[in-house]
């Protein structure tokens, strides 16, 4: 319990008689990275405002760094924390270098250290314009870059590769990496499932302001029971015998001339495999899919509310 | 502290970035000496000194341009950064709410007090330097301008109460507007027209007094014309406000009293308030 960057009990965030987040439990330990997924509107932000402090559960508990974040003696720990909003808006007509600055100075974070971030994020060259003239992708790499301002403990990123180009997300999620290293907690909400998909510890997928999955990407599968997809090759001209072999309880998805897609569930995986490899040499390769996570993921939203 | 000034001083650059400071620095030290030498004519005759006269024409003329001035400045300082988004970030960072208010207020004042004392401050020295080296009358002028530095805070604050209390800045825009119509303009004239319907009967010197201290302006307005012999002399209204019992403590208090209270409330809108 006390070892939990961030403890959320039974949370909900009601505006009027909207209910944005219900009910939500999580536990974050330290140096994890957790991933928010959802549709628009599935409470996602709400969830990073309730933690940041910025707005007040209407009901449960939300702990951050052992304190609750909406009282002011949360204050000093907001050092050890970057957030990067979803639209990330900055005072235009003050420069690039100006505004990181002016943020460093609010962080206690020397000066030189602004320099560095401006060029660690590609806006070495453009640090002197105004921000107004900036695209929205370089307003998003300041986001960036003030996130980063000190080396936060605690990372809040609300889909920080939106408005990127792929050389930039690949460099931008270096740079979580070493943050992580270093020790540092991250919850990313993101809708760029495959570029999560290998670099998150956890994953919580909320529906309507509701968390229906949370877990590793295992034990998702597991609660989704997603099917298992496994491909053989077999010498040429041999695929149809074999079929006929596996017999007609095996779920055969796509026959070719030398290969084979069969799929299973998890429980009858090694059967499986086993009644493979006593088909002997006429296989002569096998692939093992797991579902990605964006069927995972399609799976979980399909699924019903339950309340 | 240290957040403060950063804070302040952000408004500052703000300020002198968009050449804010200097258009009114110009504008106040332009009309400060038309109306010096416009109102030069009568010093021949009564024997009072320019700056004197300066503090009554400037009064008037302040009671209608700080208030802008500051009005303009302030609107804007809350609903404009949650409109654009920029609170959200501001207060993820280590400052607390009040840091924020009182940053801002004391960049706004400090905007106030380069522009006032700049541009009143630069006409003062002129009309010296014209009058031949003459500073009678320097107290009740500089006075005049520390007065008119306490009213811009005044409606810096009450900006601030209608900058959080409004959804959208072209409200607070219009708020700003009826504030500024109701302080400088509407209320005198409401004033003025009971007592004409009222031909002393009802309303006592008393209850006028009381009146007057309702508005800033009006407090501002009397705090310049009657603290100083010379000044409330040359203005016809020698000896008002000693009648009234108004002392400059009390006057001074009256509206520090503006910028408290306003101050407080936006504080207690702006903690409760979920972004």
């Amino acid at each position: 319990m006390s070892s939990n960057v961030i403890s959320i009990q039974s949370v909900s965030k009601r505006y009027g008689s909207e209910t944005v987040v219900s009910k939500v439990n999580l536990e974050i330990q330290p140096g994890e990275c957790i991933v928010l997924v959802g549709h628009n509107g599935a409470g996602k932000t709400t969830l990073m405002k309730l933690m940041l402090g910025l707005t007040r559960p209407s009901e449960g508990r939300v702990e951050v760094l052992g304190g609750n974040p909406a009282f002011s003696a949360a204050v000093a720990q907001r050092s050890a924390l970057g957030y990067l909003p979803e639209s990330v808006a900055f005072y235009e007509a003050m420069t690039g270098r100006e505004v990181l600055s002016f943020y460093a100075s609010l962080k206690h974070v020397a000066a030189s250290e602004c320099d560095t971030l401006l060029q660690l994020v590609g806006l070495g060259d453009a640090s002197k314009r105004r921000v107004g003239t900036y695209s929205k992708g370089m307003r998003q790499r300041l986001g960036l870059a003030q996130a980063m301002l000190g080396n936060p403990q605690l990372l809040f990123l609300d889909e920080p590769t939106t408005g990127l180009d792929p050389l930039l997300r690949q460099h931008f999620y270096q740079l979580i990496d070493e943050l992580h290293k270093e020790g540092a907690t991250s919850i990313i909400s993101s809708h760029a499932l495959n570029e999560v998909e290998a670099r998150a510890n956890r994953f919580v997928i909320m529906k309507a302001g509701v968390v229906v999955a949370c877990g590793t990407l295992d034990e998702l599968y597991q609660l989704a029971a997603l099917p298992v997809s496994l491909k053989i090759n077999v010498t040429p001209g041999q695929a149809s015998l074999v079929a006929e072999r596996l017999g007609s309880e095996v779920s055969i998805a796509e026959v070719n001339n030398q290969s084979l897609s069969l799929s299973c569930f998890n429980g009858e995986k090694m059967p499986l495999i086993r009644r493979i490899t006593e088909l002997g040499e006429v296989v002569n390769d096998m692939q093992i899919i797991p579902p990605r996570l964006d069927e995972v993921y399609k799976y979980f939203m399909n699924q019903e509310v339950s309340s | 502290m240290r957040l403060l000034w950063i804070l302040a001083l952000k408004e500052l650059r703000d300020g002198l970035r968009n050449r804010w400071i200097a258009a009114a620095i110009i504008l106040l030290g332009g009309l400060a000496l038309a109306l010096s030498l416009l109102g030069s004519a009568p010093t021949g005759s009564v024997r009072v000194s320019m700056l004197d006269i300066s503090v009554i024409s400037l009064a008037s003329l302040s009671v209608y341009l700080i208030p802008l001035i500051a009005l303009m400045l302030s609107f804007d300082a809350l609903v404009g950064e949650f409109e654009r988004g920029t609170m959200l970030l501001l207060l993820t960072y280590p400052v607390t709410r009040w840091q924020v208010i009182m940053g801002k207020f004391l960049g706004h004042v400090l905007i106030l007090f380069i522009a006032i004392f700049a541009g009143y401050g630069g006409a003062m020295l002129i009309m010296v330097a014209a009058t031949g080296g003459s500073i009678e009358g320097w107290p009740a002028y500089v006075s005049m301008m520390l007065n008119s530095l306490v009213l811009g805070a005044v409606f810096v604050a009450l900006g601030y109460l209608i900058s959080v209390l409004v959804k959208e800045r072209a409200t607070a825009a219009g708020a700003a507007i009826g504030l500024w119509l109701v302080f400088v303009v509407l209320y005198d004239l409401m004033l003025f027209g009971v007592l004409l319907l009222d031909k002393g009967q009802l309303i006592s010197q008393q209850l006028f007094s009381m009146l007057m201290l309702v508005s800033p302006t009006d407090t501002y307005r009397i705090l310049n014309l009657s603290m100083f012999e010379n000044v409330s002399q040359a203005a016809g209204i020698a000896g008002v406000a000693s009648k009234a019992g108004l002392s400059g403590v009390l006057l001074t208090g009256v509206l520090f009293t503006w910028i408290v209270a306003p101050l407080a409330v936006t504080l207690l809108v702006f903690q409760r308030r979920e972004l």
